[in-house]
């Protein structure tokens, strides 16, 4: 089967079954994509189908035939950051690490259908995003610093 | 008996907490530093005066040994080092450097000693410098015990002036300059004229002169880059997903393996059906391993598919297969058979609590504490790749030097032909003290015979694994006389963490656990009549540190208790606690905590505030919890936390801890359990153990104090006090007392 992964088609042979997080682990070493739970109840494996935030533990190989995949590899390099990444690194959202790939996919996404996103709209997207270290509050400024830099252009 | 002898055996018999005997060094090796294990890897023309620094031609490479799991060590220990040496973190190399005696840790000595930290006296420093000795002697590498930080601070700061001064008589031999004329500044000794000289060009003269070891550290007021905000040297890497972790190396022709060893602890391996697994696709070998079985692949989900497919009759357990019996063995261990220490005794508790005391209101109670997860959300994970003798290991630890042991047993080689790569940590809070991991990925790697594996537990073996935190029961009672509290007694009961990790460590732990009760034994109260009892339940489930360890249930117990005889006497909860409390650090944070709230200000419908003071690991920490009942339940609005640690030294990463340590402790206390039925723990997923999460999280508002003069680390000491100040601040908003964790088998949380 033929994936799109950050604007690059892979020609891959893996089970339909086999979830996309592990191919892009493991079969395409895109690492930034992390493994917590396999069961949709962590957020660590975030990435986005077409733009929408999507747990990839639970999207079959084949199910993700024919989308575009952004992973946090896709959202920006150390030289060309995205507003969001720019934000976590400015306020040092920063603990362990493990769960931010999938907080600053799961918030890009959130930027992108709510510009201007209230706390409780946060709660209400960022809540399937487990981070074990306490983040939270940090996490909750930087969503509103990306916004405000978003907004600005 | 010979002067070291004397030393362990004094060690041995003051805390639980320390490792004794084993070694036959010479006594003078307390006084003399361990070899510097720089040396041996130097090549002509390279320098490194301390353990910590190394300079060549092409870079400066700080060694930062202490595990970075999350807290931002790393940064911290580089900037110790960068703040004496003058240089700026984007110009140096950091490594873990390999595991070496010469990296012991003797801040950990602290907490191993039955004296309270404020307590200076020549007992209280004699068992303080005794236990830092054994440690040393042993050299003991550990991260932990929130000791990285004291432990550091010394030593890092003065290896960087060791090794800026050496380059500075290096620039003097070299140009004819006094060394007084000399000057160091961002990575170079600089002349009276100007001119730079990089540290790199220096390496090779200076590695020909004898290191200058006359040196003086600068006073914190000098300082250019410690107590201001920096940006954490893993920073870009974390935010852009580049920073590789364990779980995510690649090496030429690796396999994959997962696990699942006899989630009953400890008890034996099973008979295993493997025909399923063995038809799966990609599957190259089934390696039995101790107590259990594991499954190579060419890729971790096939690895985990196949070892799900294996068919296990587990054989039991050595401790009870049912909850209630875990708590019935802790219920009835109240006897004096089972006194681990009486650790307070102040007054005449016995008469002030009698039957026939006068003019007292006397009340009791009972509180609980499970068994809970650590579950950072990094995987366990291990890679591991044979040599011709010996093994690679690359894996995130807390204790290498341990693991080097560990490993070579597994495998028959000796512990320094055990070759340790350090990684960054996704998380630990105490998971990563363990072994399981590392010696069952040694035992594949023995059997796949010098291809390299990376083992990865899933989420439900890592669950099922787990060293949990104690078990524990308070119980309490107390007299109130003059709108005050008189009398107050308070017995815990726990098994003994300390035990339990000394003999997965093959340790001797004697004398009493400072762990029982911690956090409760030390506490700052001058009340009248006062006995604090520590009591030891034989080891049930294997248990293992956890974020703030004893004081994580001892000490809730504790200031719950308190709160409830303040409010049945009448009294305030910070006033009382004020007239309680004389140590002035204390006073100092519980004051803080109370001016940011503006404690006594008036609250709206359905406010309440509860408060707690806990000193755990040397640090007094003061919390103010304010929640509100809702009709959607209980909401936590804010937090205030004062905390006294000596210094702040990167304020940022400070409040980073703090909040962390916040959310940890309320986080648990509200959801988190483990329960065990026919021996194996109920929760094996986020979904039934996820701790707190973005819409239960309160604004944290953190403020480090600075009064005392010793610096202290910042890891643990904000989880004990969350969960009584939650508790209390339940009952002033609603009037229900909550004495069980976690709270919300009795209470609606939003
Ligand atoms: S790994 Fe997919 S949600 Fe946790
Ligand atoms: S930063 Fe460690 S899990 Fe979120």
């Amino acid at each position: 089967m033929k994936l799109n992964v950050n604007g690059t088609d892979h020609q891959i042979d893996v089970e339909d079954d086999m979830p996309l997080l592990w191919v892009l682990r493991d079969v395409l070493d895109i690492k930034g994509v992390k493994y917590g739970c396999g069961i949709a109840a962590c957020g660590a494996c975030t990435v986005h189908l077409n733009g929408d935030a999507v747990r990839s533990c639970q999207i079959a190989a084949a199910d993700a035939v024919g989308f575009e995949i952004t992973t946090i590899e896709g959202m920006g390099t150390p030289d060309t950051m995205h507003a969001v990444q720019s934000a976590w690194v400015d306020l040092q959202v920063a603990q362990c690490w493990y769960c931010q790939s999938g907080q600053m996919m799961q918030a890009a996404a959130l930027l992108q259908s709510i510009p201007r996103p209230t706390d409780a709209d946060i709660d209400d997207a960022m809540n399937g995003n487990l981070c074990r270290c306490g983040t939270y509050p940090r996490i909750r400024a930087a969503v509103k610093q990306a916004a405000d830099t978003l907004a600005k252009g | 008996m010979s002067k070291l002898k004397k030393i362990t055996r004094r060690s041995f018999m003051i805390g639980s907490g320390l490792v004794a005997g084993g070694v036959a060094f010479g006594a003078y090796k307390v006084a003399t530093p361990h070899a510097n294990p720089l040396l041996a890897e130097l090549r002509e023309g390279e320098a490194a005066f301390t353990p910590f620094i190394k300079i060549t031609a092409d870079a400066v490479t700080l060694i930062t040994p202490h595990t970075d799991v999350g807290q931002g060590v790393q940064t911290a220990q580089a900037l110790l080092i960068a703040e004496e040496l003058d240089i700026d973190l984007d110009k140096v190399t950091l490594s873990f450097g390999a595991p070496d005696p010469a990296y012991y840790n003797t801040a950990l000595a602290d907490e191993a000693v039955p004296f309270q930290s404020a307590d200076d006296s020549l007992a209280a420093r004699s068992a303080r410098g005794a236990a830092g000795a054994a440690f040393k002697l042993l050299g003991l590498m550990v991260t932990g015990g929130s000791s990285s930080v004291p432990d550091s601070y010394e030593k890092l700061r003065m290896a960087g002036a060791v090794a800026r001064e050496t380059l500075k008589k290096a620039a003097a031999d070299q140009t004819g300059q006094p060394v007084s004329a000399l000057q160091t500044k961002q990575g170079a000794v600089v002349l009276p004229d100007g001119t730079r000289i990089a540290y790199t060009d220096l390496a090779k003269a200076a590695a020909d002169i004898a290191p200058v070891t006359d040196v003086s550290l600068r006073d914190p007021s000098e300082w250019k880059r410690l107590g201001k905000p920096v940006l954490r040297n893993d920073i870009v890497a974390k935010s852009t997903g580049t920073q590789r972790y364990t779980i995510d190396l690649e090496l030429d022709g690796m396999l994959h393996a997962s696990v699942r060893t006899n989630p009953k602890r400890g008890g034996s391996a099973a008979q295993y059906d493997t025909a399923a697994a063995e038809q799966m696709r990609g599957i190259s070998a089934i390696v039995p391993v101790i107590n259990g079985i594991a499954v190579v692949a060419d890729n971790t989900w096939r690895a985990i598919r196949a070892v799900n497919a294996i068919g296990c009759e587990w054989p039991d357990a050595p401790y009870p297969a049912e909850m209630a019996d875990h708590w019935q063995a802790v219920s009835d261990s109240f006897t004096d058979d089972a006194l681990d220490k009486e650790w307070r005794n102040d007054g005449d508790v016995n008469a002030a609590l009698g039957k026939d005391a006068k003019g007292v209101q006397q009340i009791e109670a009972e509180y609980f504490a499970p068994y809970v997860a650590h579950q950072p959300l990094e995987p366990l994970c291990a890679v591991a790749r044979t040599l011709e003798t010996g093994i690679e290991i690359w894996i995130a630890h807390q204790m290498s030097r341990f693991l080097q042991q560990k490993v070579a047993a597994v495998v028959g080689c000796d512990a320094d032909e055990v070759i340790f790569h350090q990684q960054m940590a996704g998380g630990s809070f105490g998971h990563r003290l363990e072994f399981d991991v590392v010696t069952q990925a040694a035992e594949i790697a023995v059997a796949m015979k010098g291809k390299p594996v990376k083992l990865t537990y899933s989420r439900e073996e890592d669950f099922a694994q787990d060293y949990v935190r104690q078990i524990s029961i308070g119980r309490a009672k107390g007299a109130l006389k003059d709108g005050g509290v008189h009398a107050w007694q308070m017995d815990i009961a726990s098994p003994s963490v300390t035990a339990s990790q000394m003999t997965r460590l093959g340790q001797p732990a004697a004398g009493p656990d400072t762990q029982i009760a911690a956090g409760v034994w030390n506490m700052p109260y001058a009340v009248p009549h006062l006995s604090v009892r520590a009591y030891r339940t034989p080891e049930l489930a294997p248990i293992s540190s956890w974020r703030s360890v004893g004081a994580s249930s001892a000490a809730f117990f504790a200031e719950s208790f308190l709160d409830e005889m303040i409010h049945a006497a009448g009294a305030d909860p910070v006033a009382e606690r004020l007239r309680l409390i004389q140590s002035p650090l204390h006073r100092a944070v519980l004051e803080a905590v109370a001016e940011m709230s503006d404690w006594g200000a008036p609250l709206g419908q359905g406010q309440g505030r509860g408060v707690a003071i806990v000193e755990s690991f040397g640090v007094p920490t003061a919390e103010v919890v304010q929640v509100r009942d809702t009709s959607r339940g209980i909401v936590i609005e804010k937090v205030w936390v004062a905390a006294e640690v000596g210094q702040v030294l990167d304020p940022i990463n400070f409040e980073n801890n703090v909040m962390g340590g916040v959310a940890w402790g309320l986080g648990h206390a509200m959801n988190c359990e483990i329960t065990f039925t026919d021996g194996v723990a109920d929760q094996r997923n986020f979904d039934m153990h996820d701790g707190i999460r973005m819409a239960q999280c309160p604004q944290i508002e953190v403020r480090g104090l600075t009064n005392g003069d010793k610096v202290r680390g910042i890891g643990e000491p904000p989880v004990p006090p969350a969960a009584p100040a939650l508790a209390n601040a339940i009952f002033a908003a609603t009037g229900q007392r909550v004495r069980r964790m976690p709270f919300w088998n009795n209470v609606d949380f939003a």
